[in-house]
């Protein structure tokens, strides 16, 4: 167990080194120059005194420096948790700006995710030892997984939101409200919470919905199933093998989901003006904010890498199968 | 009479209509009797073993009945057999490798298994690593999973799992198959064993290698297309069969300590008839080559001798 830890904590941060310095690079990949977005923002005619805030500015984000060594003081500014200065946001620090994100798109995001898989799975097994829901849910689930995200999210904003009238459907709280721990507060934080939300679990939802009724079929007409039923052990019995065993692959897709979930809020984010990291990463784009977008993604990279280790320990605990392939068959 | 089974019929359903798997099987089955059911791909040996325990959801049962120790076994009703799987009837699969849950230890797994029978574990604990020993298995197999034990091990696991509540009879489908020739002797020997100390009082053994199981059973029931060729003794099916089918299968067997420098093995020429309307009369009429006119009605599987059944005109 130690070892099998040790090289695959290896592989991550290989994997990290590899993903950081791409993400580095990329935006310089991109078209577009930061420093002439921020030069017209305060554009004069005067030559000499744009060339001086030219300078100015470049020696700020550190851009007058040499490619390399651009990308030696981006790992050694890293280490020390400072991720830069954002150019759309100047002069406020990119990791101040990442952290007021980051507990939207967590709030948002997590719940919905492992709320819709665990549901998904328990819904798609019932549904699969069930003729009737089969042919009427299942349908609905297959439905809603091929909806256009966006479609559904503004369905939603507008039956639920603008016809019904029932949530607010745009931005983190209301305009009125103070930030602070009361109950008012915290009212209006969930209602705004509700919609993105909805939308977000309504759609992973069928996807596992469907995934689980295949699975779970097929563990039913496994041979360890059908030797169960031939000596007449219960049908609760051979569900229970069944669903576990059904669990394993969606585990799998559990951890790529979460993995690529930053990424997937950022419809989300853009529908209901929710103030994520999603949100944050096209504003950055918009906007050739280099610092903001490495974090951005920094922030990604660092999320996918530690979904997918819990679930690999994960793995290790629930199947046997893969903890034989590291110790060796005992036969 | 331990097993009777009476004009048993079961087809399979299929988009072009009922195959005849089993068209009127009789037999039975006397206490402590090891039956060798042999026969060709198709013969509805498998399908005879199935109906006798659980049939799956493209079997319908058309006619016949089955008692087991002077009861009714319902075969055809999946619900009404539940309480006579595992406690009066039980399985030793063709998949034994594959017939243990995979992601549970199987200690557990038999636990949970037993439990949800209504029978108490801890009474039957006991018994389960004396008979595990008796198989050369010791106790820790109970902490392993099953990916974690050998081929082997894994069917004499399930051979002991099965038997663990003492069933009136077993159905052991072709167990042997997929094990390699030093096993398969040891495997048959082992379910010999299981009979004589008593843990099975019968035991039907589904097969198609008659070289096999004649060292096993004690008597042989030969299958052709869905009906029972022959039934006798195994020494009486090996060296003195009545049925031309028999025969046939009989001597293109190879056989020990023989050479066939100047004579090739004999086959049967021809194939067994489509079971989804077959041909009325004797099924092997067309392949047979004491076939005359009074094959076009089927012959009643018959005693010929003491304890010697053929379904031939030609057998008296």
């Amino acid at each position: 167990m130690r070892r099998y830890l040790a090289r695959k904590i290896l592989i991550y941060a290989l994997t990290f080194f590899v993903a950081v310095s791409i993400n580095w690079l990329i935006p310089r990949l991109m078209p577009g120059d930061p420093i002439r977005t921020m030069l017209s923002r305060g554009a004069s005619g005067d030559e000499a005194s744009m060339e001086r805030m030219r300078a100015y500015y470049e020696q700020t984000f550190g851009l007058d420096e040499p490619a390399w060594q651009q990308y030696l003081n981006f790992w050694t500014s890293l280490a020390r948790g400072d991720l830069g200065i954002s150019v759309w946001l100047f002069p406020q620090p990119v990791t101040e700006i990442l952290l007021s994100a980051v507990p939207y798109t967590l709030a948002l995001l997590l719940p919905a995710t492992l709320l819709s898989w665990v549901a998904g799975n328990r819904f798609g097994a019932f549904a699969a030892r069930s003729k009737w829901l089969d042919n009427t849910l299942l349908p609905l689930g297959y439905v809603l997984t091929a909806t256009p995200y966006m479609w559904l999210g503004i369905l939603l904003a507008w039956g639920l939101g603008i016809v019904a009238g029932w949530f607010p459907t745009a931005g983190p709280y209301g305009f009125g409200s103070i930030p602070g721990w009361n109950w008012p507060f915290i009212s209006d934080l969930v209602s705004h919470w509700f919609l993105p939300f909805a939308s977000l679990f309504l759609v992973a939802f069928g996807g596992w919905a469907i995934g689980m009724r295949n699975m779970i079929i097929y563990e039913l007409e496994a041979e360890y199933s059908t030797y169960l039923e031939a000596l007449g052990a219960p049908r609760r019995l051979v569900r229970r093998y069944a669903f576990r065993n059904a669990v394993l692959p969606q585990l799998t897709g559990l951890a790529v989901q979460l993995g690529t979930i930053v990424a997937g809020a950022l419809l989300t984010e853009i529908v209901f003006a929710y103030p994520g990291l999603g949100n944050l990463i096209l504003e950055a784009l918009n906007n050739r904010d280099f610092f903001l977008l490495q974090g951005a993604f920094l922030f990604i990279v660092v999320g996918v890498l530690i979904a997918n280790f819990i679930v690999d320990v994960i793995y290790v605990v629930v199947d046997p199968r893969t903890r034989t392939q590291m110790q060796g068959s005992a036969a | 009479m331990s097993l009777d089974v009476n004009d048993l019929a079961v087809y399979y359903r299929t988009l072009r209509g009922d195959v005849r798997a089993l068209d009127g099987v009789s037999f039975s089955l006397a206490d402590g009797e090891i039956m060798g059911l042999a026969g060709e791909s198709g013969s509805g040996k498998s399908t005879l073993g199935k109906s006798l325990i659980r049939m799956d959801a493209r079997m319908r049962h058309v006619a016949g009945t089955v008692r087991l120790d002077g009861a009714e076994l319902p075969v055809a009703d999946d619900a009404r057999m539940v309480p006579f799987r595992f406690h009066q009837v039980s399985l030793v699969p063709q998949y034994a490798m594959s017939a243990l849950n995979p992601t549970r230890r199987i200690g557990r797994m038999v636990r949970e298994l037993v439990r949800s029978r209504g029978v108490d574990y801890a009474g039957v604990h006991p018994e389960l690593l004396r008979r595990l020993e008796l198989v050369g298995l010791d106790e820790q197999v109970l902490r392993r999973y099953p990916i974690e034990l050998s081929g082997g091990m894994k069917q004499r696991v399930v051979m002991v799992v099965s038997t663990l509540l003492n069933p009136s009879l077993l159905i052991a489908d072709e167990v042997t198959s997929a094990l390699d020739v030093s096993t398969q002797r040891a495997v048959a020997e082992a379910l010999a064993g299981f009979r004589d100390r008593g843990f099975v009082k019968s035991m039907v053994f589904v097969t198609h290698d008659l070289a096999l199981v004649h060292q096993i059973a004690d008597t042989i029931m030969v299958m052709y297309a869905g009906r029972p060729a022959e039934k006798a003794s195994s020494r009486t099916i090996i060296e003195a069969p009545r049925h031309p089918y028999t025969r046939m299968l009989i001597s293109s067997l190879p056989e020990v300590g023989v050479t066939f420098a100047g004579k090739r093995l004999q086959g049967i020429p021809g194939r067994p008839p489509g079971l989804l309307d077959p041909p009325p009369g004797c099924r092997f009429r067309d392949r047979c080559p004491l076939a005359f006119d009074k094959c076009a009605e089927q012959p009643p599987f018959a005693e010929v001798a003491p304890g010697h059944w053929a379904a031939c005109w030609k057998a008296e």
